[in-house]
């Protein structure tokens, strides 16, 4: 009986704290999410301007990546499979509120190009230069039976060697949440990686 | 497809938001007036909004084709890049919550009392194609027997305004691959495809899905790469997939926006895919930009070109203007086609490839 310990590696992160496999990392429960997000990546030591131009959803999903990346650097095919409930709707009001007015107008490409939840794919594909499978789901709450069968199609069919996977949601500044792990084979039972999700976010 | 034979466009002048913050522009819509009395047909008990009328009547066609019993069996995969964003506007009588996608995707579900929960893909421009192969792999996980895919997208304010303001808009019908292209022109639909194993559910226009791929360019969240790499890899992995030649294909329908630097894009892609000289055409001329549905739309047509043996002419080419040649069909002409491929790319940097083969007698 597989145990879950193919998982090579996770990150969870909400409520001003960040977990790697478990542990907590880095905690600053006090600062809004943007000085939050900038206290994690200095102490993360990252050197990465692009940073400092994405939304809350792209920073949330980035960051995760960064801390498990410092473990296991991710492989040039590793494919991209995330979800969530809110989409891209912390940059879609932003967007909408620019153009609501017509005598205050003023949408921006800067704005506008997050308002598209798979932005953040994009980013983490650029940052660690994946040339891969994308996928951005949309559900209800975190599904693992349902992102389960997709990940292991990707790596029964040879599209992917390994699939970063997971859930990425920011709805408003004191709601988000993100669980991203990474699996190399067809072997890890739901029920451990709904496990180790449900410990986490029963527990924040 | 009629309009499209008779080589017919559907895009037509519009003006949104006013005439201070947008220039006039030509956009390809649904009708309301055909939409509400489609969807007043249905005996609808609820209220849905417009994104949900146009999905519900995609979805209603399809399933009842199907005479499929909607059981644990039988996935939905709705795809769509931005969903019900229209109600995010302030004066819009539906509650913001149904901007929600999941909110979206029940109202659609429970229409037609789908047993499994509904799945939503929202990957930009590429999300109706890439659904399409999600959809295979799912059956091929034996999560499901069959899977219905609905792609749908609307022309809104909250779109127009972000295009213009990328300065990527056209101001007359857009001209994919031509010298004087100079933008997208939006448009909206709706689309619905049976994914399924069962060969006693295929039709005469039902094909094979013999090759899937997607890749990212990993180089730009906005702008198509330089070296088409993502487009590039996209199609050399579901053509070997597919296990055929380039010579096999008898035509691509490619994702053609008619931006300068999309169109240039996918020139060099297919150039170094070594596919220069098999007939393309992009339907954007006809349909207009739909997003998310977009790719689904343009599959659809695809195989109704394989069905009808016709290669339709890629509508707003005038000259040559890309840095590699294309063979851009430049008129609708009959001809034997049994296999086709559709591309697609969107920002985020993403790509899809799928190779479909006519279903042989057997």
């Amino acid at each position: 009986m597989n145990n879950g310990s193919d998982i090579l590696d996770y990150c969870y992160i909400s409520k001003g704290t960040i977990w790697h496999n478990g542990a907590e990392w880095f905690s600053k429960e006090e600062l809004p999410f943007k000085a939050f997000m900038k206290a994690a990546y200095q102490q993360r030591g990252i050197s990465y301007p692009k940073f400092f131009k994405m939304d809350r959803l792209s920073k949330l999903a980035f960051m995760a990546s960064e801390v498990m990346a410092a473990q296991t650097p991710f492989q040039e095919e590793t494919a991209l499979v995330f979800a969530n409930r809110a989409s891209s709707l912390d940059s879609d009001r932003k967007h909408q509120h620019s153009i609501q007015h017509k005598d205050a107008f003023y949408p921006s490409p800067a704005v506008f190009v997050y308002t598209l939840p798979n932005i953040c794919l994009g980013e983490i594909s650029i940052r660690h230069q994946l040339f891969s499978e994308n996928s951005f789901f949309i559900f209800d709450s975190f599904n693992v039976d349902t992102l389960h069968p997709y990940c292991n199609h990707l790596i029964a069919t040879k599209k992917a060697p390994a699939v970063l996977c997971g859930w990425v949601d920011f709805d408003t500044e004191t709601e988000y949440e993100a669980f991203l792990y990474l699996i190399r084979n067809e072997n890890i039972p739901t029920h451990y990686i709904q496990q180790l999700y449900e410990q986490h976010h029963d527990s924040t | 497809m009629e309009a499209i034979e008779q080589e017919r466009s559907g895009i037509h002048p519009a003006r949104y938001i006013d005439d201070q913050h947008t220039a006039s522009f030509v956009t390809s819509q649904i009708d309301r007036e055909l939409l509400e009395t489609r969807f007043q047909e249905l005996n609808p008990s609820k209220e849905y909004t417009r994104l949900e009328k146009i999905l519900v009547c995609s979805l209603d066609s399809v399933i009842k084709a199907s005479t499929l019993k909607l059981d644990d069996r039988v996935g939905l995969i709705i795809a769509t890049t931005k969903g019900n964003i229209d109600v995010l506007d302030t004066e819009h009588p539906f509650p913001k919550s149904r901007a929600y996608l999941p909110e979206m995707a029940r109202a659609v579900a429970d229409f037609f009392a789908f047993e499994t929960e509904p799945i939503v893909l929202s990957n930009a421009c590429v999300s109706g194609a890439l659904a399409v192969a999600t959809a295979k792999g799912y059956i091929q996980q034996q999560q499901f027997d069959h899977v219905f895919v609905v792609a749908g997208d609307l022309v809104t304010p909250f779109t127009v305004s972000g295009f213009t303001s990328f300065q990527a808009m056209s101001d007359m019908p857009c001209k994919p691959y031509s010298a004087d292209r100079d933008g997208i022109t939006l448009g909206e639909a709706g689309a619905c495809v049976l994914v399924t194993s069962d060969r006693e559910r295929t039709d005469a226009t039902s094909m094979e899905l013999v090759g899937e791929a997607s890749c990212n360019d990993a180089n730009h969240i906005s702008g198509p790469s330089r070296t088409g790499e993502g487009l590039f890899r996209s199609i050399k992995k579901a053509m070997t997939q597919a296990n055929i030649t380039s010579e096999e294909l008898g035509f691509i329908s490619a994702h053609g926006t008619a931006t300068v630097f999309n169109d240039e894009m996918e020139s060099i892609a297919f150039h170094r895919a070594g596919m220069s000289e098999i007939p393309i055409h992009s339907l954007k001329g006809y349909l207009g930009h739909s997003l998310g549905a977009s790719s689904l739309v343009e599959l659809v047509v695809g195989m109704h070109s394989v069905a009808n043996n016709t290669l339709f002419r890629s509508l707003g080419y005038e000259e040559p203007g890309t840095s590699h040649p294309l063979a851009v069909i430049e008129t609708t002409t009959p001809k034997k086609i049994t296999t086709f491929m559709k591309t697609a790319s969107g920002f985020g940097g993403c790509n899809v490839a799928l190779v479909c083969k006519q279903l042989s007698n057997e």
